[in-house]
């Protein structure tokens, strides 16, 4: 009941968003697109590879621009610019080789002007909390695709961010370390009341952590279908042995089906 | 720790096999001494011009010549390379003109410098240049291509300025191969200078072997010969274990 409240207030807003590339070959990339993320949402977004997924997170953050269209976020139009507040796990790895993981997560705070035992203390919570902390000396090349990461995860955990945008962070894990990080996104997301957007490919990743799962055409990508999950709020991966989430799976994947033949279709 | 151990070994054996196969060779007489003389003499001989001081001021014009060549052509060459990443149309100019640019033997223009700058330092620093920037130019090129996207947008997302960026983000990324082109830059100019010294010049260590070596004085000439391969190593070395340690970090620490 309490969710409900805090679920009606708008925190990111699409209206008609296209991107498309210039090229050559020019590419219609994305939309139009029309998306509210409502306050303290998890919404997932699946769609084929290539439909543009990566190129939205882009623009919802502000570090692209929309062909056309608006994309606002706490009530005021991103105009190519990137405010505070909203922090990115991109897909491909952003650790900084140079660093070590200690400063890797500290990196997001480096202009923050906070104290530095507070930097300290909020370093070592979000190493802790991505399961690194016997790596925190480590250099990234010493870590695993996946421990790189969950690196990439703490340095933005560490800005409190209250929109996060998770571009398939999960990718280079195996599937049980995968729903073990589900619940910890959960957690995250709980303790936090932040927003939060994941791309995935993995359906049953989106079917089991979100309240509303975003289905997304073949290039350009639109949203074809929006499936809500009806989850409460404090669920965990065991909801995956939940009657409903065979379901949810199942619908997904019908929306899905064509849209990836298609895709299949372009590539061959 | 014993593979570098047995490596070590093994390369000090690999140099000092030939040098001792030489002192050998001169001692028994096997080999002329009007051609080469054997290599402790060598050392003798380098030991002693280092001493009597009449080598100073070789030193400090060859040495002076050298930094100042490398230095400018670190400053321009990364600051034309940072400006032709920038504009697509003159990399695309200049990429065929880089690539090619070893193949022209710069030597050939010293007597136009000399022409046009005198026979001072001038025409040395500009033929160290001509031999060591355009590696300077090449490595930041290659640099700066190698500063992956995802991090120039994490800049952004961490809302860092342009100068920011490029302290954090971009020079890190492209150290390694900036350090290469820097390493180059050293015994490219080292070699435009000495080599340049050489052939038309009146001081400088290039002068002294080319001097020494007029006069029929071989003990004076390998002497400084040596003196001048000891400091072109040793320059290149430290660099070397620089390198190795930015290196060894990224790589498995
Ligand atoms: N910078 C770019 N220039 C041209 N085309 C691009 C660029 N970035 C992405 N694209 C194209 O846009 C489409 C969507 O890409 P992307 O958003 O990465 O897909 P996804 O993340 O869903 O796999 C792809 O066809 C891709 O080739
Ligand atoms: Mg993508």
């Amino acid at each position: 009941m309490t969710v409900s409240m805090s679920v009606t207030e708008p925190h990111v807003e699409l209206k008609g968003v296209v991107r498309r590339f210039d090229g050559p070959p020019a590419v219609h990339a994305v939309g139009p697109i029309d998306l509210t993320l409502a306050r303290g949402e998890f919404v997932s977004v699946v769609g084929p590879s290539g439909c543009g997924k990566s190129t939205l997170l882009d623009m919802l953050c502000g570090v692209a621009r929309p062909t056309s269209g608006s994309v606002r976020f706490e009530g005021s139009d991103l105009n190519g610019e990137v405010p505070p507040g909203i922090g990115v796990v991109f897909q491909e790895d952003s650790s900084m080789p140079w660093l070590s993981v200690r400063q890797n997560v500290e990196f997001g705070l480096r202009t923050s002007g906070l104290p530095s035992a507070e930097i300290k203390e909020r370093v070592e919570h979000a190493v802790s909390f991505m399961g690194l902390a016997q790596f925190i000396d480590h250099f990234p090349a010493q870590l695993s695709g996946g421990m790189r990461q969950r690196v990439c995860i703490a340095r933005t955990l560490v800005l409190r961010p209250r929109l996060i945008l998770l571009d398939e962070p999960f990718g280079a894990l195996d599937q049980q370390t995968r729903l073990l990080m589900g619940d910890e996104l959960l957690r995250l997301w709980r303790e936090t009341g932040a927003t939060i957007l994941l791309i995935t490919h993995a359906l049953d990743e989106a079917a089991m952590l979100s309240d509303r799962v975003g289905v997304m055409s073949a290039r350009p990508g639109r949203f074809i279908d929006f499936v809500e999950t009806g989850w409460p709020r404090d669920r965990d991966s065991r909801v995956v042995s939940d009657p409903n989430f065979g379901a949810l799976t199942a619908r997904l994947w019908s929306s899905l089906r064509e849209e990836s033949l298609k895709t299949m279709g372009r590539a061959s | 720790m014993t593979r570098a151990l047995a490596l070590l070994i093994v390369r000090s054996v690999v140099l000092a096999g030939p040098i001792l196969l030489l002192e050998f060779g001169c001692r028994a007489g096997y080999v002329d001494p009007n051609s080469i003389i054997p290599p402790s003499d060598m050392i003798a001989s380098m030991v002693e011009h280092i001493g009597s001081g009449d080598l100073n001021e070789s030193m400090v014009q060859t040495f002076s010549t050298i930094a100042l060549a490398f230095g400018l052509s670190v400053a321009i060459g990364t600051l034309s390379g940072a400006v032709i990443h920038r504009i697509a149309r003159l990399r695309d100019m200049v990429d065929p003109l880089l690539a090619s640019y070893y193949s022209v033997p710069t030597f050939i223009f010293y007597p136009v410098l000399v022409a046009l700058l005198g026979l001072g330092k001038a025409p040395l620093v500009v033929l160290g240049i001509l031999s060591a920037m355009p590696a300077v130019i090449i490595s930041t090129l290659s640099g700066l291509d190698s500063v992956p996207p995802v991090l120039l947008k994490l800049a952004r997302i961490q809302r860092l300025g342009p100068a920011l960026t490029l302290w954090w983000i971009i020079l890190p990324s492209a150290l390694p191969r900036l350090f290469s082109g820097f390493k180059l830059a050293l015994s490219y100019s080292l070699i435009g200078v000495i080599a340049g010294e050489f052939i038309l010049s009146g001081s400088g260590l290039g002068f002294a072997i080319s001097f020494a070596y007029q006069s029929f004085d071989n003990r004076a000439m390998y002497g400084i010969m040596l003196f001048v391969l000891l400091t072109a190593v040793v320059a290149n070395g430290v660099l070397y274990a620089w390198e190795g340690r930015l290196r060894r970090r990224r790589s498995k620490g």
